[in-house]
């Protein structure tokens, strides 16, 4: 199908079509990555603005990578927030940047919604790169790839996120991806993390981890996000990875091809050990790897590119 | 037509407050651009253009003391008036009969079947042509924003929506820059008001210093000064030994004390009702239990003081089911509901699709979805403090108005810039106007698709908010009453939009939106200060 949407704001008002539509581009931008010459001329003469409000350097460094290797023009423009409040809003620093002809903006704000108010103020595409605790589309498509790339497809397939729910916008990206696509989706961690109210999500919810990855196909583990969370909503990281944390220990009690996967970054000893990150089961690498090739057929897509990208074969 | 246009000008001058907010927009004010030109009244502006022959006004109604260019707004002066031809709803004596109404010398003289024709013909003399006409409509939730933040409203552009929205009475909320936390405030208000206001302006004092919280307000003072309620909204008190020694002291001064009720360590950076769709959104949670643990408070406080307690913009479930066990047992405790909170949920958050296929179905049963208004996820206009709340709390304040637990009917009239509302969904303000679609959205919520009676509806924005005050003389029409008279048509079929708000904000989710029934006239001590083309002319009386 053809690609209409202007903007990447979420993947919960995709249409499973167009998250595969997604998944299919980059996978030929997969394969460019493994040239020897990885770039293409398909956003030659564009300019994109990564508009980074909140720190952030994996997803800065994958998009930046991703814009150089479509052969467009970046500028990268970090900010905090608080300073940007002080002086104009970001509906007027991003039409600055767009009276600059910016083509692309893409985003990274704490507050939820940023990129759809720039959305809408913008004639330039807005790629959201993570909004608060709302949605990070583009890690939601890098982890429905890879899980396709492991598990071939995803009708009834199981996959258990695990952690912070609450505030993790990698979380709510993958439970409506997951779902379009014919996923069961279960979310585990303390209440406190993972409210009953996703169970109106369509998730099911627990917090008895043995139950959580009995049955998965595919295990989500998800960073305590220290900087989005308040006090109090569990007494400690020991407490917590003694409850919820992956070891080899709980490994076993998986499905023998139950894969683990990780946004990044990981808090080794945490969340996931170490034996269990480096694992053989382990795909967190790949995700990063993936992740550049989602980005380039976003950005690529968006840009108006066909499918399959007759320049990239 | 230019004749017509520039008389408004001057109208609009005298009315609210001076030549400095009045201002063509685009240099000199030939006739022939004063037709079709643009207007600038405290910063908005207004398109001078047609709609067929008749020109759109601003301010239509805003000339009502006679014709041509003699004809200035002046502030209410004691006038006599004959409403003629009513449907006569008047909650406080439970009469919904038609007949006339007389207010002579800015008092009711009379009201009921055959007072037409015992009337002086020297009274002018207005047909209504079978609308109702009630009390004038007093709202005791706005927020004028003057003193300090005129950017948002002024008294007098708050006022003037009050007149469109048919109220003859508000009460101003006190927490502006400086806030109305002493006697000299109090009086600038009344002063201002005086000068500006077509309506009554009552005035609520502030509870302790600066809406601090910390500090008693000089409340004697201030009630010497004439504030008619005390409170301090957008604020809530959360020491409960001050809240208990508040009450107490005034309960001194028989002053209601009316409450916002958040409880913060429960709703901390809460931005959106905490549920589904704060869930959906990645939006912090305002959890319904921050209001109800405030609200709890209070029915205790108010049982132990005796005081009297009203709480601001009720939006739970719980709380309208706290309010309803505290009155049976006789606790002196009373509610408000505004409109937004029983008429929209949270899913409107979530953008037009989400609100119409899920939680708004009832709102509009006859409309096609294409028909219907739209708006995008995250936007601010939906931002409001207390938050909108699950389609079943909606439910509960629906039927805490229809029962009288909620007594009152206020708009919270939240008046903000656009430019402080065109933000981060988490860094807006809270709040939305109100005054103007208020009325029409009670009518069509409660009285069309509940089946709530008139009379009952109407006592929530009269005695209801009267009684709670004390005021003597409002919110009836008894002989020797105020000649404050509001006429409805409950079946007119509008559209707010834009270019018909007087208020300086546009701050409202409901431009748009296919509306029924609203205020034709808002008449003051017999004066008509707001009235909409839909009525006849005023036949002066015989000298």
């Amino acid at each position: 199908m053809d690609w209409t949407r202007k903007d990447l704001l979420d993947l919960q008002s995709l249409s499973a079509e167009e998250i595969l539509t997604v998944l299919d581009t980059a996978r030929q931008f997969k394969a460019v990555g493994e040239r020897k010459i990885k770039k293409v001329p398909a956003l030659r003469g564009k300019t994109v603005v990564n508009l980074f409000v909140e720190p952030s350097t994996r997803t800065r460094i994958s998009f930046e990578l991703a814009e150089q290797r479509l052969s467009a023009d970046c500028i990268n423009f970090t900010a905090e927030a608080s300073s940007l409040r002080k002086g104009e809003t970001l509906a007027d620093t991003a039409r600055n940047l767009e009276a600059l002809n910016a083509d692309f903006i893409v985003i990274r704000h704490k507050a939820a919604g940023a990129p759809h108010l720039l959305g809408r103020v913008l004639n330039a595409h807005v790629v959201n790169a993570g909004d608060g605790a709302h949605e990070h589309p583009t890690q939601g498509l890098l982890d429905l790839f890879t899980i396709r790339e492991k598990k071939g497809s995803f009708e009834g397939l199981r996959v258990t996120i695990l952690g912070d729910i609450l505030y993790s916008r990698v979380a709510r990206s993958d439970i409506w991806g997951l779902q379009k696509l014919g996923a069961r989706v279960t979310l585990c961690g303390p209440p406190t993390l993972v409210p009953p109210v996703f169970t109106e999500l369509g998730c099911r919810v627990t917090p008895r981890l043995e139950e959580a990855i009995a049955d998965a196909d595919v295990i989500n583990l998800l960073r305590i996000q220290h900087e989005r969370q308040r006090k109090g909503m569990f007494p400690g990281l020991g407490e917590y990875t003694s409850l919820f944390g992956i070891n080899q220990e709980r490994l076993r009690m998986t499905k023998p091809d139950a894969i683990i996967m990780h946004p990044g970054p990981i808090n080794r000893g945490v969340e996931v050990d170490s034996e269990v990150a480096d694992g053989e089961r382990s795909v967190i690498l790949e995700q990063v790897t993936n992740g550049l090739a989602i980005r380039m057929a976003v950005l690529y897509l968006l840009n108006g590119g066909h499918v399959p990208p007759a320049e990239v074969n | 037509m230019h004749e017509q246009v520039s008389y408004e000008v001057e109208a609009c001058v005298n009315f609210c407050g001076g030549s400095e907010i009045l201002k063509h927009a685009g240099g000199p004010t030939r006739d022939s651009e004063l037709a079709g030109g643009e207007w600038r009244l405290g910063g908005r502006r207004f398109a001078g253009r047609t709609s067929g022959s008749q020109a759109v006004r601003p301010f239509p109604g805003f000339f009502a003391r006679g014709r041509g260019r003699q004809a200035v707004y002046a502030r209410p002066q004691m006038s006599s008036l004959l409403l003629a031809n009513a449907r006569i709803i008047d909650p406080s004596r439970g009469i919904d009969q038609t007949g006339d109404v007389l207010i002579l010398d800015g008092k009711v003289a009379d009201a009921g079947p055959g007072v037409a024709s015992n009337a002086p013909k020297t009274v002018s003399r207005l047909d209504v042509g079978g609308r109702i006409v009630c009390p004038g409509l007093i709202d005791l939730h706005v927020h004028l924003r003057e003193p300090g933040q005129s950017a948002k409203e002024t008294i007098g552009t708050g006022a003037c929506a009050a007149a469109r929205g048919g109220f003859t009475t508000i009460v101003c909320m006190p927490n502006t820059s400086p806030s109305v936390d002493s006697p000299g405030t109090v009086r600038w208000i009344q002063d201002r008001a005086r000068d500006e206001s077509p309506v009554n302006v009552l005035v609520a004092g502030a509870l302790t210093k600066d809406i601090a919280g910390e500090d008693l307000a000089p409340i004697g003072a201030m009630h010497k000064a004439g504030v008619v309620a005390l409170t301090d909204d957008g604020r809530c008190i959360q020491n409960n030994e001050l809240m208990c020694r508040v009450l107490e002291y005034s309960s001194m001064f028989g002053l209601p004390v009316m409450d916002h009720c958040q409880d913060y360590s429960m709703v901390s950076e809460g931005v959106m009702h905490d549920g589904r769709y704060s869930a959906v959104l990645g939006l912090r949670g305002w959890p319904a239990e921050g209001e109800e643990l405030i609200v709890a408070r209070n029915i205790l406080l108010a049982e132990r003081t005796g005081a009297r307690v009203h709480c601001q913009h009720m939006s739970s479930a719980g709380s309208v089911r706290l309010l309803r066990e505290a009155q049976a047992r006789g606790v002196a405790i009373t509610g408000e509901a505004c409109p937004h909170h029983f008429t929209l949920t949270d899913a409107a958050v979530a953008g037009s699709e989400v609100f119409w296929r899920e939680d708004g179905t009832a709102v509009y049963p006859e409309l096609r979805p294409s028909s219907l208004p739209q708006w995008p996820a995250f936007d601010t206009n939906f931002k409001m403090n207390p938050p909108l709340r699950s389609a079943r709390d909606r439910e509960a304040v629906l039927q805490g108005v229809v029962d009288g637990v909620l007594s009152v009917i206020a708009s919270d009239h939240a008046p903000h810039t656009g430019y402080e509302k065109q933000v981060e969904f988490d860094y807006a303000p809270f709040g939305i106007t109100g005054l103007e679609t208020e009325l029409a959205l009670s009518l069509m919520q409660l009285h069309r698709r509940r089946g709530m009676k008139l009379i009952d509806l109407l006592a929530r924005f009269t005695t209801g908010p009267a009684g709670l005050l004390g005021l003597a003389g409002k919110g009836t029409l008894t002989g020797g009453a105020d000649g404050d008279v509001t006429v409805i048509d409950p079946e007119l079929a509008w559209q707010f939009c834009r270019e018909g708000t007087a208020s300086r904000s546009f701050n409202s989710p409901f431009y748009g939106w296919p509306l029924e029934g609203r205020a034709v006239a808002t008449i003051v001590a017999g004066d008509v200060v707001w009235r909409d083309g839909t009525l006849g002319d005023i036949i002066p009386g015989v000298a």
